[in-house]
């Protein structure tokens, strides 16, 4: 394997996370709801999701840990913002600073742990390519997961007539309470279902990522995650550019230090986010207006019944 | 015309004793409503009656505090309007509910009940759109269409489903006095189908064009139910408001003099997807009149306020001269302190700070008057300001020194306006002055701004209201996307002719402005 080679493949593997947990947060978005509390979600699917892979000695079993604290992390923040009609900003802080806390708490006892490395899915024939054979189809199974989730997300908002509906709700509740649109019920699944994938994402960065636990492993993910969203401009297709855009500059950047350029690390870290900002520009300068956000994004929704 | 109101047949629905409480308010007390087959029948009263609340809860958005519903003589617990499109009612809402970065078939199919898809739907809409001459562009995004073209998508939507009965709130309120006419042909075609509508609406005309029967609503009260083309329009106004609603007095002998506002060439780019640009704009405001600006919402009235208000600036200083002082690069308070006013047209948020007190929301405008002094906020001098408003303004209040949110539409617009006519401003510019306030604050807003133009303040009412216009102005102009028709005295215009310049008809037959 040439360096370029392990370089691509560390791309794939730091882009992965980004994208699972962007994809959920993305649907419960689009549904008009904004769970700033991925940064938490994320790290109590890896606490989770490690400390179930551990004890049963079973990936499948952690991932399954990992997604269902996900889940459950967003059933409270559901509760509150639905149930409660609680402002989504300061809940989704609190549910970032909560799940970083209970998931030290939880992952406390498996701090030196480690996990043997999840066996890559090798597609016979098509792997031995020069270059993108390794790249494309000798990747862990999450890897091939994150692709089909974008496309199956993709389908679901676009060409599904429940998909539709999430839509018309984050772009208007009123409205679609007034043509009789279960608002509650599609934001909560919405919702759990971002939950879901940021525990994932918190699950791969614990089984695959590093292959052990310590406190604050997200380091700052969810947040990119969150910003992936609106750089994508609320779309799957450009998610997904946008993760592996992510995902190489922060490879890229760590080797460019190792490289020692001459330019100040700091500088160097900074290059994802500045990536962002200068992407944002210009799309905004593209469209000519606040792009594609949902109408109803952030906004809670009381009925008058 | 029979004066007959009495049930012909076994009606299509009944409503029983309905009755709605929010808290200590009772938005519908006890109403009783039966609507036959093709029956358009008229709900008619002023905001705040319960119009909308009744019909609400007739198509399941809100649930009856008592009541019953009867389909066809039978029992019904209409829970969501899912149930209700069901059962075969369909409705058009006053702020049409449509999402508006949706493709016009996406917003149809996302409403229909059952199987189908994009393609079954551009399909079916084409068939309507024929059969009742709506014509719609099933892949255009809602945004880029005009009004009438948005409520085009609810009817049709709603037509999709073959409803058994329409209604409709209040859907003239956007539109021409054309759209408006072609409207009425398909309801009479609709109801010729035996299609029954509930028209729902505050002005008269129109219901006597459509409806035999109308049933009145005051206080969320039914006081009558009558043959609306049999009773004159005072009679059914005096049912609606409860006492005979004066005209405004526009009769003060005037002789305007000196130009308080003089508009020359502005013209202005269009701001944003949604933006209308300003093409070369000539007004004159003279000091003693009321000069009127009609024109269907969109074609640049917003626009042409925030560049008389000063919160977009000109490029030149003399597009815009206010008492003779050529301010097109000044700002908002600077053309305050040249004796301006303005109240735009969105009252919460714009002009009113919602969570404000109204005695801090004097300072809005009056920052550079007697409420505040080297920085700091004459407190008491703001609650006097508030509540000499609040009396003079008659502004309902629920407490005193009130949130601004906390008031009704119509009090806070009456605030609003209150607030800039109190400093006896030699030039007032407002935008939509009455839109959703009910006929006496309506009444008591014209009233009072007429009478400033009497005492030799210049007034410029931008407004969709024609007939609000009909009453105030002295001399009337149309905007139309974005170009200003010249300005002619009242009495020249008639509706039809304005009607025309809305659309751009008349400009573009050649300039025919003649009436």
């Amino acid at each position: 394997m040439t360096t370029f080679e392990a370089i691509l493949l560390t791309i794939v593997t730091a882009s992965t996370p980004l994208l699972i947990a962007a994809l959920g947060e993305l649907v419960a978005e689009r549904s008009g709801v904004l769970n700033l509390g991925v940064e938490g979600m994320m790290a109590m699917g890896a606490a989770c999701s490690f400390a179930a892979a551990v004890t049963f000695d079973s990936t499948l079993l952690g991932v399954a840990a990992g997604m269902l604290a996900g889940a459950l992390m967003a059933a409270l923040f559901a509760l509150v913002v639905l149930g409660f009609a609680a402002n989504q900003v300061g809940s989704g802080l609190a549910l970032t600073i909560f799940g970083l806390g209970l998931s030290g708490l939880i992952g406390a006892p498996f701090v030196g742990a480690r996990r043997d490395p999840v066996a890559p899915v090798d597609i016979p024939g098509l792997s031995d390519i020069p270059v993108i054979g390794r790249l494309f189809f000798e990747q862990d199974l999450f890897v091939y997961a994150s692709i089909a989730l974008t496309i199956l997300v993709a389908i679901y908002l676009t060409r599904t007539r429940s998909g539709l509906t999430l839509r018309s709700i984050g772009e208007n509740h009123t409205s679609a309470n007034a043509l009789g649109m279960p608002v509650w019920r599609v934001r909560f699944w919405a919702i759990l279902f971002g939950g879901a994938c940021a525990g994932l994402a918190g699950a791969y960065l614990a089984l695959v990522y590093t292959r052990f636990w310590s406190p604050g492993m997200t380091a700052g993910r969810g947040w990119i995650a969150l910003a992936l969203v609106v750089f994508a401009a609320w779309r799957p297709g450009w998610l997904l550019v946008g993760a592996y855009i992510f995902g190489a500059a922060t490879v890229l950047q760590l080797h460019a230090q190792a490289a020692q350029f001459g330019v100040p690390s700091q500088l160097l870290s900074a290059v994802p986010y500045l990536a962002t900002i200068i992407a944002l520009l210009l799309l905004s300068l593209r469209h000519g207006r606040a792009i594609g956000a949902p109408g109803s994004l952030g906004a809670p929704f009381v009925p008058d019944r | 015309m029979k004066p007959d109101v009495s049930p012909p047949g076994k009606p299509l629905v009944e409503l029983k004793g309905i009755s709605k409480r929010y808290g200590d308010l009772l938005a519908n007390d006890g109403i009783d409503l039966a609507i036959e087959p093709g029956e358009i029948h008229a709900l008619l009263g002023e905001n705040g009656a319960g119009k909308s609340t009744l019909v609400k809860i007739l198509y399941g958005v809100i649930e009856p505090s008592a009541g019953e519903i009867r389909w066809e003589g039978r029992p019904v617990a209409i829970a969501s309007p899912v149930e209700a499109r069901a059962l075969g009612l369909g409705m058009v809402f006053q702020h049409f509910s449509l999402f508006d970065e949706l493709t016009v078939a996406e917003n149809i199919a996302v409403a229909l009940s059952g199987d189908w898809n994009l393609s079954t739907v551009r399909g079916k809409l084409g068939e309507i759109s024929r059969t009742y001459g709506l014509a719609l562009d099933a892949d255009r995004a809602v945004w880029t269409l005009s009004a009438g073209e948005r409520q085009r998508i609810e009817i049709v939507r709603c037509l999709l489903q073959n409803p058994r009965l329409l209604i409709l709130d209040e859907p003239t309120s956007v539109l021409t006095p054309q759209e408006a006419e072609h409207l009425f042909t398909t309801l009479d075609r609709l109801s010729a189908e035996g299609c029954s509508i509930l028209y729902i609406s505050h002005k008269l005309e129109e219901v006597r064009r459509l409806c035999r029967r109308a049933t009145i609503l005051r206080g969320g009260r039914v006081v009558a139910t009558i043959d609306p083309r049999a009773s004159s329009a005072r009679e059914i106004a005096a049912l609606m408001v409860g006492n005979e609603v004066g005209r405004v007095r526009t009769d003060a002998p005037h002789h305007p003099q000196g130009e308080m506002l003089k508009v020359g060439r502005l013209s202005f780019p269009p701001v944003g997807l949604h933006g209308q640009a300003l093409n070369g704009i000539d007004l004159v405001a003279r000091a003693g009149e009321v000069v009127g600006i009609a024109g269907i919402a969109g074609n640049g009235q917003s626009e042409l306020f925030a560049a008389l208000s000063g919160e977009r600036l000109a490029d030149r200083a003399d597009a815009i001269v206010i008492a003779g002082k050529a301010c097109g690069t000044m700002g908002i308070d600077a053309r305050r302190r040249l004796g301006a006013a303005f109240v735009p047209e969105e009252r919460l948020g714009h002009a009113a700070a919602p969570t404000h007190r109204l005695s801090e929301n004097t300072l809005i405008s009056h920052a550079a008057a007697e409420v505040s002094r080297s920085g700091f906020i004459l407190v008491n001098a703001a609650r006097r300001l508030a509540r000499s408003i609040v009396q003079s303004f008659d502004v309902r209040t629920p407490e005193s020194d009130p949130q601004a949110r906390k008031l009704s539409g119509g009090n806070l617009q009456k605030f609003v306006i209150g607030r800039e006519i109190i400093r006896k401003p030699r030039l007032i510019i407002v935008d939509q002055p009455t839109w959703g306030v009910d006929a006496g604050a309506a009444r008591l807003i014209r009233q009072a701004l007429v009478d400033l133009s009497r005492e030799g303040s210049a007034v410029l009412v931008v407004s969709q209201d024609l007939d609000e216009l009909f009453e105030v102005a002295d001399r009337m102009a149309v905007i139309h996307q974005g170009t200003l028709s010249p300005l002619k005295p009242a009495r020249e215009w008639t509706k039809e002719a304005i009607g025309l310049e809305m659309l751009g008809v008349a400009q573009a037959q050649g300039g025919a402005h003649a009436v």
